[in-house]
């Protein structure tokens, strides 16, 4: 744990070291503001709903840019091979730069939670399931962003790790938008894939455990399979 | 005491590291030597845990690394070959983030902080980004990192590459201070580094261990015949002759001078004999004029050039 922190400081304190994370930030909260007000009075409701219905996109295009450098970058400067060499495991590599990662989604959805008190001011939001909708969030960034670890892992590059992640990530996001086309054998199972499928559920306000160990299922195999491929080395 | 048995390593199917068995015991600076892509740098990144030997055992005190993997990296400093060190944080933020790692107690950090400082020259430099140091100063925050747990073992990967001789100089008096109180390994393909800073030189070629030896036995196993440069004064026809009939000499060769009224050779002796005195007297009996008698050593250079260019 003691190792996991020491890498998660220096790694999220490096976010703000170079421009990525305002970049990262300003441009999600623009975006993700434009699409939340301009319908907001349109559709005349005290909800979230159209802050939920664009994020997951926004996140396949977002996390990935966040991820990218996590691991590839240390490769391709060679800093990793001190960590290889420090006491260290790899897993606790892994897992420092994903809470990195994770703890400056948060700041991100944090900014978010102004838009929340804004509906909350004009009209009667449902609290309990903005608050389920944000644990929602959370959870769904944090699958999006072991996938994105993960393929950060793979590569020395950036770029391939943010189209890597880009294109699971997009396969996860549309698994269940798919199933009109696919025969009724498979479409139970890409609905069970699609990413959006169990958001949505958490956000309507039900926290099922079966939606919970979908997230827990894609961040654990995400960060095993990151590890995993650290730990084969390659050498140089 | 690091023991290498029958250690390998292939790159998918081709052999960086080919059955090295090696034991460095306390206190010894052991200086690798090969030339580049020999296996320098894979057999000491398999000594320091980065990745597991493809064949073959790693002990160091007895623990095995397979088993031990972590426990014995407390044990090793390592400075990687150019000293790979995260560019944006400044060289003080950087020493604290690897003593945290390195789990030293936070109330000794500051300490052990200065005196690695103090040692490695980097005073002057504390509050700089590493990015922005030159190459000698980054290499001493790369030794910083690598003694700042006071390791018993210390691993370094051409650790003067890059640097200009002054600081060259620096470090090596550095290595060898470490020395005293540690094992170190480095690597290099500078040989008059070997001769000024190592008590035991180990070639590697191809992946192989083709030499152990200390710098002074290497060179002296080598040049078993003695080879001396002869400058005779006016034209000496049968000079080369005469020589030859000496029996302790095998071989003579004239060598061009481009001046007129000298004349050179070089005289080579049978293995493990001393011809000096015998040319001598051959030379007062013909009553030729000695201008010049050098006696040439073989360099470590040909040494290593011997051993390696197979």
């Amino acid at each position: 744990m003691h190792n996991i922190m020491v890498i998660a400081r220096r790694e999220f304190k490096s976010y703000f070291d170079s421009p990525v994370a305002y970049i990262v930030i300003t441009f999600f909260l623009i975006i993700a503001g434009y699409f939340f007000t301009s319908n907001l009075f349109l559709s005349n409701q005290a909800d979230l709903r159209t802050l939920w219905g664009i994020i997951p996109l926004l996140f396949v295009f977002f996390i990935p840019a966040i991820s990218m450098k996590l691991l590839a970058d240390e490769k391709k400067t060679g800093t990793i091979e001190l960590l290889y060499t420090y006491p260290i495991r790899d897993s606790e590599i892994v897992l420092g730069k994903y809470f990195a990662a994770l703890f400056l989604l948060g700041v991100m959805l944090l900014f978010t939670v102004a838009y929340a008190f804004t509906v909350n001011s004009l009209g009667n939001m449902d609290v309990g399931q903005a608050i389920a909708g944000y644990i929602g969030l959370i959870l769904m960034a944090a699958a999006y962003l072991a996938i994105g670890v993960f393929a950060s892992s793979v590569t020395d590059n950036q770029i391939i790790a943010f189209i890597l992640a880009l294109f699971i990530s997009f396969f996860f996001f549309i698994a269940d938008k798919i199933i009109f086309f696919l025969p009724s054998g498979i479409a139970g199972i890409f609905e069970y894939l699609g990413i959006e499928y169990h958001f949505q559920n958490i956000a309507r306000g039900v926290i099922d455990s079966r939606n919970v160990l979908y997230f827990a299922s894609l961040i654990f195999f995400g960060l095993l399979l990151a590890s995993h491929s650290l730990s084969r080395r390659r050498g140089d | 005491m690091i023991e290498l048995q029958d250690v390998s390593k292939s790159y998918g199917g081709v052999k960086a590291v080919d059955g090295v068995t090696l034991q460095v015991p306390k206190g010894q600076i052991l200086g690798f030597l090969g030339p580049n892509g020999a296996g320098k740098t894979t057999t000491m990144r398999m000594i320091t845990g980065f990745m597991p030997p493809t064949a073959g055992t790693i002990v160091v005190d007895g623990q095995s690394m397979e088993d031990h993997s972590l426990a014995i990296r407390e044990k090793i400093g390592y400075l990687p070959e150019m000293a790979p060190v995260y560019q944006d944080m400044n060289v003080l933020d950087y020493l604290h983030y690897v003593c945290a790692l390195r789990r030293i107690p936070q109330e000794r950090r500051n300490t052990r902080i200065k005196e690695v400082v103090d040692r490695c020259g980097l005073t002057t430099v504390l509050g700089k980004e590493v990015g922005q140091l030159s190459k000698g100063y980054r290499q001493r925050v790369g030794l910083a990192q690598a003694i700042i747990h006071d390791p018993q073992y210390l691993i370094l990967d051409e650790p003067t590459a890059g640097l200009d001789p002054n600081q060259i100089v620096e470090i090596r008096a550095l290595i060898k201070e470490l020395g005293r109180e540690k094992t170190v390994i480095l690597s290099t393909h500078i040989l008059s580094e070997v001769q000024a800073t190592c008590s035991r030189v180990i070639i590697i070629s191809g992946g192989k261990l083709v030499a152990d030896n200390t710098p002074d036995g290497l060179q002296a196993s080598l040049s078993g015949r003695n080879v001396l440069l002869l400058t005779l004064k006016g034209n000496v026809g049968d000079a080369a002759a005469r020589l030859k009939a000496v029996p302790s000499i095998e071989d003579v060769r004239p060598v061009p001078t481009g001046k007129p009224g000298e004349s050179k050779f070089r005289i080579e002796s049978t293995p493990g004999t001393d011809i000096r005195e015998d040319v001598f007297i051959l030379a007062v009996a013909e009553r030729w004029t000695v201008l010049e008698m050098i006696p040439e050593t073989q360099s470590l250079e040909e040494v290593f050039h011997k051993l390696t260019a197979a």
